[in-house]
């Protein structure tokens, strides 16, 4: 699981809602992949990060460098671009867990994969 | 004849490789021709003669040489061409001592092999562009080529055969006992099938949902008693052809046919009469064969849910646990992209945010590098797929979808909600694509239709409705995609023979897809056909032949083939848009029918 990924997921336990964001991470095993670098791709990713929900995860991660926000003319700015590709889609999460900010329901993230399923009685309304 | 003969020789000589003109010049000396221009029939000879070669190197991976050697290779003598046994094996022997003459199943050509060089060279001599009358009363010209000195046959008699039906054969002929009983008089009435045969032998295949195939000869005036598992769990029947293959030692025995090549001839069908006699059971079928037993398979079968609990369980058991079990076989099923699927997008302003709920093996992930796309699907295993091909992927319910509201450019949902029980879920799912998406992010849907033939043509569903020889894993193209997998077409031509797996006519009024809901069970709909109700299970054979696709699991050590059941609700014309249109802040951009689907375009607002 990407960061950005993770930027993107919310817990739907019954009653949540908007609540449910941002999941915490906790990681037990993360790799660093590779990806090819394409500033134009990272700097339309920029204002659809939540920057809050991205530190957060950064931190836990002991991710050092991360910008701490968008910085002005940052389309053109390679350095920040580069800062933010690499936590944006480099960083992958293979083992740990996620969990409801709101009900403090674990989700397991096994081999990179988030498992969000619910029990019927969990999502029930 | 003699004329013949020679000019096929001849223009061997002046055409062939310097290999074969030493041969061909060594033989034709001895005929003492000389020389004129070839006419239409000798090229024809000749082509015939080459393509002969051509054909065994491709089939058996054997050459021929151009010395003369003990084993001759007869192209046109074979059993697939109704030469029997019994004609060509006199031919060959005037020619001098025949040590063995090797007949496989269904080729057109035959080996011998002779005592000598000397003798095979006159067989040659005589024999090459012969013309012979087949056991059908039709002409057929023989064309003989060496074949190597050394030729291993017991190795080139594991090339002829399947190697994995040989030893499936020899698996079952320990159980024979168990699967069949075969006896010469009527002496028996059991609570069984009878069946007894006058007139002509005849050779019956029986074959378990495994895929292995056991040819059993019934001689005439016989009678054949099937209990237990060769009843229940075997299919018989009887191929629609001219000639059966048999074996030339056993005469008019009943029993096993083996694939000693060394042995097999033909044995000439005629008019053939045959009664079956069956006890009607009048009590609910308690046999140990569930799987392929129609009233077991009824009694199982699950109702039309009542309530969201009763669609949630249906949902768990007939969609979500198969394609859990499926998910590879399924996956490998699926490499083609839908196009217009693909259109829509590549159409996608470079950089959006796309969430495909519901997104099976990943197809569709990584079409348009340009996009960040998330997959998510109920099955662990697809999604375990995805993440092998490196894609972005997490499990998740469509009616529950884990991903953040409001912040997607675009979602696609492909042959998701038809898989949903009633009418409220799938609202309620495509409800819940409209809360991904940003205020102005498009929604691409598409979901099966009931209606498989539009504007008089019919879908590729339909259209791929066809024997399941040379099929079907490996389909590239985009057909209708949920029953990609073609129902099992039983390929017994005989009408007297009961098939367990199929339905007899009475059980099928009581079972089929055409009435309405009057017990409330779901039907069972029939691959690649018609659909005749908008709630029915759609079976999956998992791997359509198993000897073929995968020899190491076929070796029974396994159950049955296993088919599974997936439910659907197939929508009819108008039925999508309508469910769209109770959902809010959303509108209608675009509805069409693609390849047996309806699909819709929608744009949050």
């Amino acid at each position: 699981m990407k960061l950005l990924t993770h930027n993107l997921l919310s817990s739907h336990v019954r009653g949540v809602g908007p609540r449910g964001f941002p999941l915490r991470l906790q990681a037990t095993e993360v790799r660093i992949n590779p990806v090819e670098f394409n500033p134009d791709f990272v700097a339309r990713m920029i204002p659809k990060v939540e920057w809050a929900a991205l530190l957060e995860a950064a931190d836990t991660l002991h991710l050092v460098e991360v910008p701490k926000g968008p910085i002005e003319g940052y389309e053109h700015d390679e350095k920040f671009l580069r800062q933010m590709h690499h936590v944006l889609l480099e960083v992958d999460v293979l083992e740990g867990t996620l969990q409801c900010p709101e009900s403090g329901r674990l989700f397991p993230i096994s081999r990179g994969i988030p498992n969000m399923l619910l029990s019927d009685e969990e999502t029930e309304t | 004849m003699p004329g013949t003969q020679v000019s096929d020789l001849k223009s061997s000589r002046r055409q062939c490789s310097g290999r074969a003109q030493r041969t061909h010049g060594t033989v034709m000396d001895s005929n003492h021709q000389s020389s004129y221009k070839l006419s239409k029939t000798e090229k024809k000879f000749l082509r015939k003669q080459i393509k002969a070669r051509h054909t065994l190197l491709r089939h058996e991976g054997i050459e021929t040489v151009s010395c003369a050697t003990r084993s001759l290779v007869i192209a046109n003598g074979g059993l697939g061409n109704n030469v029997s046994r019994n004609q060509l094996l006199p031919m060959l022997e005037k020619c001098g001592l025949v040590d063995a003459l090797l007949m496989p199943p269904n080729k057109p050509y035959a080996f011998v092999r002779y005592k000598t060089a000397e003798e095979a060279k006159k067989a040659y001599v005589t024999l090459n562009g012969k013309e012979i009358v087949d056991d059908l009363g039709q002409k057929i010209i023989l064309y003989l080529n060496f074949v190597e000195k050394g030729i291993n046959y017991t190795a080139t008699s594991d090339l002829l055969l399947n190697p994995v039906i040989d030893g499936l054969i020899s698996v079952m002929k320990d159980r024979q006992n168990q699967f069949i009983i075969l006896v010469l008089g009527i002496h028996y009435v059991l609570d069984s099938s009878l069946c007894f045969r006058l007139s002509f032998k005849i050779v019956m295949d029986f074959k378990h949902p495994d895929g292995v195939t056991v040819p059993v000869m019934l001689p005439r005036r016989s009678l054949l008693v099937m209990t237990g598992e060769s009843r229940y769990l075997w299919t018989h029947g009887i191929t629609p052809r001219k000639f059966d293959t048999v074996q030339a030692s056993k005469g008019h025995r009943s029993g096993i046919i083996t694939s000693d090549v060394g042995d097999l001839t033909l044995s000439k069908r005629g008019i053939r009469t045959s009664f079956t006699f069956r006890k009607v059971r009048q009590t609910p079928c308690n046999c140990s064969y569930p799987l392929v037993c129609d009233s077991q398979m009824k009694e199982t079968l699950p109702s039309f849910p009542e309530s969201a609990r009763e669609a949630s369980q249906l949902e768990r058991e007939y969609v979500h646990r198969v394609y859990e079990e499926i998910a590879e076989h399924f996956s490998s099923t699926r490499h083609t992209p839908w196009p217009r699927v693909v259109d829509f997008l590549k159409a996608l302003p470079s950089g959006s945010l796309v969430a495909d709920v519901g997104c099976g093996n990943g197809k569709y992930l990584g079409i348009n590098k340009e996009l960040y796309m998330v997959g998510c699907d109920r099955s662990q295993a697809l999604v375990g797929i995805c993440r092998e091909r490196r894609l972005e992927a997490l499990v998740g319910d469509a009616l529950a979808v884990p991903l953040r509201g409001g912040s997607w450019d675009a979602c696609i949902s492909v042959a998701v909600t038809h898989h949903l029980a009633t009418a409220e879920r799938r609202v309620a799912a495509l409800q819940e694509l409209v809360r991904l998406l940003r205020p102005g992010g498009m929604a691409l849907i598409y979901v099966w239709a009931m209606e498989q033939e539009y504007k008089k043509k019919k879908s590729k569903y339909l259209r791929e409705n066809r024997p399941r020889q040379g099929e079907e894993e490996a389909t590239h193209s985009h057909a209708a995609e949920p029953g990609r997998l073609l129902e099992q077409v039983p390929d017994a031509g005989d009408q007297d023979a009961p098939r367990p797996g199929s339905a007899a006519p009475d059980v099928r009024a009581a079972g089929g897809g055409a009435r309405k809901v009057t017990d409330a069970k779901l039907p069972v709909h029939t691959n690649r056909t018609s659909f005749r109700s908008q709630d029915i299970l759609v079976p999956w054979h998992r791997k359509g032949n198993p000897a073929r696709d995968e020899p190491v699991r076929a070796t029974g050590s396994h159950g049955p083939g296993p088919v599974f059941r997936r439910y659907y609700h197939v929508f009819c014309a108008g039925e999508l848009e309508e469910a769209c249109r109770s959902l809010s802040h959303v509108r209608l951009l675009q509805s069409y029918y693609d390849q047996g689907n309806w699909c819709v375009v929608l744009q949050k607002v």
